[in-house]
């Protein structure tokens, strides 16, 4: 009730507000992300990222006469959020064009919802081959897939690593389930020896697991995952004396992963699609500028989702400029973003058909120390596979 | 009996509000305008038919007139219809019968899965057969089939709630409700049938051919997202008015008297011959029915169902919508719905913007004494996200101060005054 | 394979009994109070997750000053216990007492009330918590002395934090058992429990007694949160639900309103809730983790509410008209 009251009191501040933007025209970004609940460290890096990039665009589009906007959503990374968050984005004209969300299993059921409304999207971060599979002109990824980034940590896990019995845990969503299929079939295909295959949604107590990798004796565990889970695992694993070595895909890629597991991080591998950032020449600009602003440096996925941003931006102004200066439709920013080429800080991007990018990076990360950031110990860079 | 003038008042309003939704279709007050009409419409007493066409008038004129300008008139309304089908079907079981049910939400899960596993590729993981069922009959079909496997879940539960009173039943349903949530969680293995926390995604929708021809005829195009928007709206209409309906002829069939009976003293009803079994299965599947086809509705709408939509706080929710309306209240639901959802979907999300705004433009509040930065207000004050704050404060404020409700109902406003004494002893 | 199985079980038992600590720590709350008032304090989970919250502030603040993490987890869950227990207070002077004031014949407008409370707590204590550190997803800090892992026959090991979980519940357990049967208070207690009105006839203060009753079972709740967070170290608002749905089965399962019950039905369910968890995944080869043991939890509580509803250890009781 009363923040009901305080609403009623704030609206006539709001529409002073608004009347004294109202003689520019509004563009709005997007950026969907999860900013509450256990990945919110992760999520917060996305936003931050897309932030930037629109208040270096804001007096670009400012000189052709629009009011460019941010408005950063929080999909919890859960997919009925997500698809809530969907329903209202499309339902705001607006906004022309979304940078997010991060989550797979967030991004596959909520591509869908901006599909019938034509509203294009970039994902910094969703992995699994399905999300842009399906074909939709609309869905775009500036990152690596799990088709590729599976096999990768599956050939560093035998052929590096030299691991013998593997165990391979996931968290039952569309993305860590996915990576850890793709990279339990090449562990296999290998000859590696995957002792089992489990999903859990377990949070805080894995003691059940841990017992069962006691008389599984795995000298691998590979936790197909978020950190705020894998983080959990690894730290309760290694206080029950499990030694085995600990390699996850990139959803370890935070520093929060370090705050969660402490000291057992140590050690740890995780495969990423978004390196360290000082193995990224051109971004030390966008570093610098991010530090200052926000008083803190940036994780490798600010560098995507900033990356991400400005594909979505030269869209906009390319869809703009074919529409002689007037304010584009969806359609018309979606057809011209799968088009974008340009150099971003992470390399080259453009897309091809299934709004894949054609070119990107793979890397494989060591924590030597309980530290953020680790050190790439592997790196390669891999076209999308064809479509089987 | 309300005065003739205050009807005349109302109807004046509900032209001004709607003419002014016409006109700013994106804009908020000619919004409050309409829903504090529709309001009004169901809490004065008295002059059936003038409240009814005023509703009907904003409902299917003056809001998907507006809607064409601005489709999230139509989610939000849409979202309230969904809700209300769900705050009657639960007003029945807590409300007329009396059994605290903490896992409704189970049975809006089980109407959404029914749809959505066949209005999909899912079905084919464990059957033969093509699917998605695509094509107009299969919708409405599964619609039906939903009211049934839900009615049927809702016995199944209902079996052995028959045994426990009160605060054991609330547990027991609570636990119930969570079983539902972790087998549509977990029964991706061994068999697929509901594909686990990922969901199932796309789900079809009826054909709507018929529904575009018209938007073409007057003049609107033939957008399909307009056009399902504009589609649901109406369905959710239908269907609420015939939960309405339905609703109103049990509470005075010989049904609701039963389940009044029960719920006012047991012992009692089964002396006058009251199969308390029956009544009691009776309530639940009635519920769990209303529930169960909304889920079917919700998941074409939604084209996603996952198991996390059918949480305890869903749930709380519609219990939320229930006690502020009024138990036992037909129209209370109703009332308390719509305001539920609003607060939620509407209310404090636009709150959350407007802060996010003002703090991204970094916007200085001076009030002479004290000024403030909105810059600085921590992105932690988000009230969209409190809505466990919110729905927690309703009901222990209702409960406190007006367990009756917004709009009580009748029933017991005859028998006000003659509660017995008995206190939380037990 | 089956060898090691065998040679597990003993390990297995182990992990079992400190979660059935903590369950029979939470346990004890929902019983003493549904003993004295017949109400099921739905929001005891919350008091259980705020006592876990306050441990960790204890652990931000406080840590710093201690360099004996032992003395550290003691003041942890003292303070934890103090916090705890006069929320449950709280809860019970604000939420509780004016509806039984009222006279209020309706059984479900306390619980409701007590549903209230605990969804308003969730999210009182993450605004709080965003406010104070801008998250409110935390961890307990490890400390190399309190991870230490000792030898034990059979296989088994135990670490440090954990020995301190089991000796400070046995602690906790025969301290209640004192309180209740040899003081004053704890007469005062069973004597509400047994006949709140005729009590009160008795020159008993009620109101008095069932504040007391809600500050020892939340003191034991608050404890309770620190020995989660020590041994499972993620905390959040939310994390309260399912230990606390889990603890009233396991109130329920040794007899609710009995606190012997309670010890008893807490140990049993965290023993079978690991045992299930651990085992049923090699029983199936596979093909079930251990995703089902939270409906393992459910089902027993519904099969006890309907077969013997008096749990284990509890007297049969008539409903009074």
């Amino acid at each position: 009730m009363k923040s009901l009251i305080r609403f009623a009191l704030s609206l006539p501040i709001l529409l002073t507000c608004l009347a004294g933007v109202a003689r520019a025209e509004v563009i709005k970004v997007a950026s969907a992300s999860m900013l509450s609940g256990p990945q919110a460290g992760l999520g917060e890096m996305i936003k931050l990222g897309v932030q930037i990039a629109v208040e270096e665009a804001q007096p670009r589009f400012k000189e052709k006469g629009f009011d460019l906007q941010f408005s950063p959503q929080d999909d919890q990374a859960q997919p009925d959020v997500g698809v809530a968050v969907a329903r209202r984005i499309v339902n705001e004209p607006d906004v022309l064009a979304l940078v997010g969300h991060f989550n797979s299993g967030v991004t596959i059921p909520a591509s869908e919802v901006y599909k019938e409304f034509n509203l294009a999207m970039v994902s910094p971060g969703s992995t699994n081959p399905r999300v842009t599979e399906r074909g939709l002109n609309n869905v775009n990824r500036v990152c690596g897939r799990d088709d590729v980034q599976g096999p990768v940590g599956a050939e560093f896990a035998i052929n590096d690593l030299k691991a013998k019995r593997i165990l391979v845990v996931h968290d039952k969503t569309a993305y860590g389930q996915g990576i850890a299929q793709a990279f339990r079939d090449k562990a296999q295909a290998l000859k590696g020896q995957v002792v089992g295959f489990l999903g859990t949604e377990e949070k805080t107590n894995f003691q059940s697991l841990i017992l069962q990798m006691r008389v599984l004796k795995p000298d691998l565990v590979y936790f197909g995952g978020i950190y705020d889970q894998g983080g959990v695992l690894l730290k309760q694993m290694r206080e029950r004396g499990i030694t085995a070595t600990f390699l996850g895909p990139d959803g370890l890629e935070s520093s929060a992963f370090i705050d969660i597991a402490q000291n057992a991080a140590k050690g740890a591998y995780y495969t990423t699609v978004a390196g360290p950032v000082e193995k990224y020449p051109l971004a030390q600009a966008f570093a610098d500028t991010f530090t200052k602003r926000f008083g803190r440096a940036p994780e490798a996925y600010a560098l995507y989702s900033y990356d991400a941003a400005n594909v979505v931006l030269a869209g906009i102004e390319a869809a703009t400029a074919a529409n002689e200066g007037r304010k584009p439709t969806r359609q018309q920013v979606a057809e011209a973003i799968r088009k974008v080429q340009r150099e971003g800080i992470t390399g080259p991007i453009a897309f091809n058909e299934n709004g894949d990018r054609t070119q990107a990076d793979y890397w494989v990360v060591h924590f030597e120390e309980a530290k953020y950031p680790g050190k790439a110990v592997k790196s390669i860079t891999s076209a999308p596979p064809a479509k089987k | 009996m309300t005065p003739g003038w205050i009807i005349a008042v109302i109807a004046a309003a509900g032209l001004a509000s709607g003419g002014a939704l016409m006109a700013w279709p994106r804009s908020t007050w000619p919004l409050l305008g309409v829903l504090g009409v529709l309001f009004a419409c169901l809490s004065v007493r008295g002059h059936k038919s003038s409240r009814f066409a005023i509703a009907l008038a904003l409902l299917l004129f003056f809001i998907p007139a507006a809607g064409t300008e601005n489709t999230f008139l139509f989610e939000l309304v849409t979202q309230m219809g969904i809700f209300a089908a769900m705050a009657l079907g639960l007003n029945i079981v807590v409300g007329m019968a009396g059994l605290l049910d903490l896992g409704y939400a189970a049975f809006f899960a089980i109407g959404a899965y029914t749809w959505a596993i066949f209005g999909s590729g899912q079905a084919a993981e464990f059957m033969s057969g093509s699917f998605p069922l695509a094509g107009w009959p299969y919708f409405y079909l599964f619609s039906a089939l939903a009211i049934i496997t839900a009615a049927l879940t809702g016995t199944l539960i209902g079996l052995p709630a028959l045994r426990l009173r009160g605060d054991y039943l609330a547990i027991v349903t609570l636990g119930l409700g969570q079983v539902v949530r972790v087998l549509a969680n977990n029964l991706d293995q061994p068999v697929n049938i509901t594909n686990g926390p990922q969901g199932i995604t796309p789900i079809e929708r009826p054909p709507i051919g018929w529904l575009l021809g018209f938007m073409r005829f007057i003049g609107l195009g033939d957008n399909p997202a307009l056009g399902y928007a504009i589609f649901f709206y109406l369905l959710v209409l239908a269907v609420i008015g015939i939960v309405v309906l339905v609703n109103v002829r049990l509470d005075r069939s010989r049904f609701g008297r039963a389940w009044v009976a029960i719920r006012e003293d047991e012992i009692a009803a089964r002396a006058s011959g009251i199969s308390l079994t029956r009544t009691k299965l009776q309530a639940f599947a009635t519920g769990a029915a209303f529930s169960g086809v909304m889920g079917a509705i919700f998941s074409a709408k939604q084209l996603f169902v996952s198991p996390e939509s059918f949480t305890l706080l869903q749930s709380i929710t519609i219990l939320a919508m229930v006690i502020l309306g009024g138990m036992g209240s037909i129209r209370g639901a109703l009332v308390g719905a719509m305001a539920v959802t609003l607060l939620n979907i509407e209310v404090l999300k636009s709150f959350s913007d407007f802060l996010v705004d003002l703090r991204q433009s970094g916007y200085v509040l001076d009030l002479g004494i004290v000024s403030f930065n909105f810059a600085n207000l921590s992105d932690q004050v988000e009230p969209a996200k409190y809505e466990r704050m919110i729905f927690g404060i309703i009901l222990i404020l209702m409960m406190i101060f007006r367990p009756s409700g917004l709009i009580p109902e009748s029933r017991h406003r005859l028998e006000a005054g003659s509660e017995k004494k008995d206190g939380m002893t037990g | 394979m089956s060898d090691a199985l065998i040679e597990l079980l003993p390990s297995v038992l182990l992990e079992g009994l400190l979660l059935g600590c903590v369950y029979a720590m939470i346990a004890l709350g929902y019983t003493m109070v549904y003993g004295v008032l017949g109400l099921i304090n739905f929001a005891h989970s919350e008091v259980f997750m705020v006592g876990a919250v306050a441990g960790i502030e204890v652990y931000r603040y406080v840590g710093p000053h201690i360099d004996n993490p032992y003395a550290l987890a003691v003041v942890a869950m003292l303070v934890a216990a103090g916090v705890s227990g006069g929320l449950a207070v709280a809860i019970e002077r604000l939420a509780y007492r004016p509806l039984r004031k009222r006279g209020s014949t309706n059984r479900l407008v306390p619980l409701i009330t007590a549903i209230g409370v605990s969804f308003f707590l969730q999210d009182f204590v993450r605004l709080i918590e965003g406010l104070w550190h801008g998250e409110f997803y935390m961890n307990y800090p490890a400390d190399a002395r309190m991870e230490a892992v000792h030898e034990l026959p059979l296989g088994m090991t135990i670490q440090t934090k954990s020995i301190i979980v089991i000796v400070v519940t046995a602690a906790m357990l025969l301290g209640l058992d004192h309180l209740v049967r040899r003081t004053r208070l704890g007469k005062a207690i069973r004597a509400v429990a047994q006949d709140l009105q005729t009590a009160s006839l008795m020159g008993i203060d009620p109101d008095r007694i069932i504040a007391r009753t809600f500050l020892i079972g939340g003191a034991l709740g608050g404890v309770a949160g620190v020995m989660f967070g020590l041994l499972y170290s993620q905390i959040n608002p939310f994390v309260g639900f399912v230990p606390g749905v889990k603890a009233f089965t396991a109130a329920v399962l040794g007899g609710i309103g009995n606190i012997y019950g309670a010890m008893l039905g807490g140990l049993v369910l965290g023993t079978v809730e690991t045992l299930g968890g651990t085992y049923l995944f090699f029983l199936t080869e596979g093909a079930i983790g251990n995703e089902y043991k939270d409906v393992v939890a459910f089902l027993i509580l519904v099969l006890l509410l309907l077969f013997r509803p008096q749990g284990l250890l509890g007297r049969t009781q008539g409903d009074k008209v």
